[in-house]
């Protein structure tokens, strides 16, 4: 760790795993749910426990990423961070604004909640992934100004790097398009078309800016690889990203109201979509072969190229299986959507995440570079353990999703929702016991942090 | 990605690419909004219609199911929920209003949601009004 303000990171870390914790039991309980209906009914109904799920995802990563542009912001423009306290001060107002807004899906009513924050004054709920009350979305926008003002400064005060740029350009990206959160018109089809404007310009286009960038400093870090050839790399794969994923959006526009021409526009660029995430495969796995030095943090190296064939597999190829209008006319808003949000989340944020945490945490633990051969070895069986059972989660969601697409859509007499749900069971306790191997690598994880020993030393290629 | 393919042609294309593509995206935003007064339905959003999105929205109705594909998969599409009760806004108040406040054994069950009888009457037209968007013919059939 070359600059003391990069610690502001691990508190940002560590609230990330804590909530990620929470994100996975909520699944569980919903996953439960699929199959044992009235499973704490009526204390926590479904769409309480979807909102803590999602919500919980969306706020571990935003904690991941602001962490992971502490501690590589000061790295790169090689100078302090303008304002640790800002940093930390602005952690604590974010984890209790969130804590708050969790314990409030899960004490009151989601109506009842709505009207003691105020929704009336800016209607804002109730709306997929923004289910927040009015005022936490205030509270996410102050976070984020303070956070962008922060890294601004820091920058502007040291080098400029392609790294830095490409990060700030998908963080600012991502604090700009959350304002379309507080859109809300009357009109349904207008609401759902700007809807998109956060949802899918978030995971596929400016999230994808910060992958990337978050990506190309581990590689630098770990391979030894000259950055100029990282950086072109980088800059290829993020012009392609939003070259394909910017029209991309059409593909959410074919069924909600909107001219039908998007069913082409949508059709053609999300079809495209694959290519960043191919090259950010290739691209992974050059720089590794190229290493000049074998870094030891191994369990990095691994998260990171993890990261870039789940990336592909999650978002690129589960997402182009049902992405062409004519295909999605039946798989539209089925379980074939689920099983590719979970390995689209998991395979493109989860891990870079984790990548960031493994490469960092040993360093702000006060090691070198690395952990102990030991706990690197529990790391890694926690990465095969979550990354295995996601992709069985997937599979398994998938099977559920083509039988309910056939029997309820597709078949010459089509049966009814909950009579598909029922024949469909079977998938669903399979993809529940996933969900609990997918906990116990969870666990794993974090008793990683927990094993000592000697630090394992670089080894000479 | 050798020889004279440098990092700020890279960059340009970047830039440049983005920079397109964005504007581009923009004007076809623009094209919808001007199309949609023909298909969006919007002459019939009345203030009942209106409360009736407040309705949906303020019980989070979007957490169980979906509406035009979108949303949670847990409980039935309702965006074509008013034609699959044999276009009766009474069925729908009917069904939300019989749902038992301890659920169903074993089953999946709406929870009891005491809503009054002005807002009943709202979410229910909201549901037809939605059912009367122009959107390309989905879902496939009566059953979403």
């Amino acid at each position: 760790m070359k600059y003391q303000s990069q610690l502001v990171a691990k508190p940002y870390f560590i609230a990330a795993i804590g909530l990620f914790i929470g994100q996975i039991i909520f699944g569980l309980i919903m996953g439960l749910q699929y199959v044992i209906g009235d499973f704490l009914f009526p204390e926590i109904p479904f769409n309480v426990a979807r909102m803590v799920h999602t919500n919980l995802l969306i706020v571990w990563l935003l904690f991941g990423f602001m962490g992971s542009a502490y501690y590589m912001i000061p790295e790169e423009s090689e100078t302090e961070l303008y304002s640790p306290k800002l940093a930390l001060a602005l952690f604590w107002i974010f984890l209790v604004a969130g804590a708050l807004t969790i314990v409030g899906y899960l004490a009151v009513p989601y109506a009842r909640l709505a009207e003691m924050t105020g929704n009336d004054l800016l209607p804002t709920m109730g709306r997929e992934f923004l289910e927040q009350p009015t005022i936490t979305k205030i509270g996410i926008v102050v976070v984020c100004l303070g956070f962008l003002f922060n890294l601004g400064m820091t920058v502007l005060k040291g080098r400029k790097t392609s790294v830095s740029l490409v990060l700030m350009t998908g963080l600012v990206g991502l604090a700009l398009l959350f304002l379309f959160s507080f859109y809300n018109p009357t009109n349904l089809v207008l609401d759902k078309f700007f809807w998109w404007y956060v949802v899918h310009l978030w995971v596929e286009g400016v999230w994808e800016l910060i992958l990337g960038a978050i990506l190309a400093f581990v590689l630098i870090k770990t391979t030894g690889v000259d950055r100029e050839v990282i950086e072109k790399w980088l800059y290829v794969i993020i012009a392609m990203t939003l070259i394909t994923g910017i029209l991309g959006t059409g593909h959410h526009y074919y069924w909600i109201g909107a001219p039908e021409y998007w069913q082409l526009i949508g059709s053609v660029f999300s079809a495209l979509e694959p290519i960043p995430f191919f090259m950010m495969t290739v691209f992974a796995f050059n720089m590794v072969n190229k290493r000049r030095r074998d870094h030891p943090n191994r369990a990095a190296v691994l998260w990171a190229l993890g990261t870039a064939v789940m990336a592909f597999l999650g978002a690129g190829v589960w997402g182009f299986l049902h992405t062409l209008a004519p295909v999605n006319f039946y798989t539209h808003g089925s379980q074939i959507t689920a099983a590719h949000g979970h390995m689209a989340f998991y395979g493109a944020y989860v891990m870079i995440v984790l990548t960031m945490i493994s490469y960092t945490m040993p360093m702000m633990r006060g090691r070198a570079a690395a952990n102990s051969l030991k706990s690197q070895v529990v790391e890694m069986w926690a990465f095969w353990l979550m990354t295995v059972s996601m992709v069985f989660i997937t599979l398994f969601l998938t099977g559920a999703g083509i039988l309910q697409v056939y029997l309820q859509r597709y078949s010459d007499a089509p049966q009814a929702f909950m009579v598909v749900q029922e024949k469909v069971e079977l998938f669903y306790w399979m993809r529940e016991y996933a969900g609990l191997v997918f906990l116990t690598g969870l666990l794993l994880y974090v008793v990683s942090f927990f094993i000592g020993g000697k630090e394992h030393a670089e080894q000479r290629a | 990605m050798s020889g004279t393919f440098t990092k700020s042609m890279a960059r340009n294309i970047f830039i440049g690419g983005s920079a397109f593509f964005i504007f581009l995206f923009l004007a076809l935003s623009f094209d919808t909004v001007r199309a949609l007064p023909e298909r969006d339905n919007r002459h019939n959003i009345t203030d009942q219609v209106a409360l009736g999105k407040k309705v949906w929205e303020d019980n989070n109705c979007v957490g169980c199911h979906s509406l035009m594909g979108e949303g949670a998969y847990f409980a039935p599409e309702l965006a074509n929920v008013y034609d699959r009760f044999g276009k009766s806004t009474e069925a729908i108040k009917g069904f939300i209003r019989s749902r038992p406040v301890d659920g169903i054994p074993g089953r999946r069950s709406m929870p009891q949601f005491n809503l009054s009888e002005e807002e009943l009457d709202a979410v229910a037209q909201f549901l037809k009004w939605t059912s009367e968007i122009n959107d390309a013919g989905w879902p496939p059939n009566i059953q979403g």
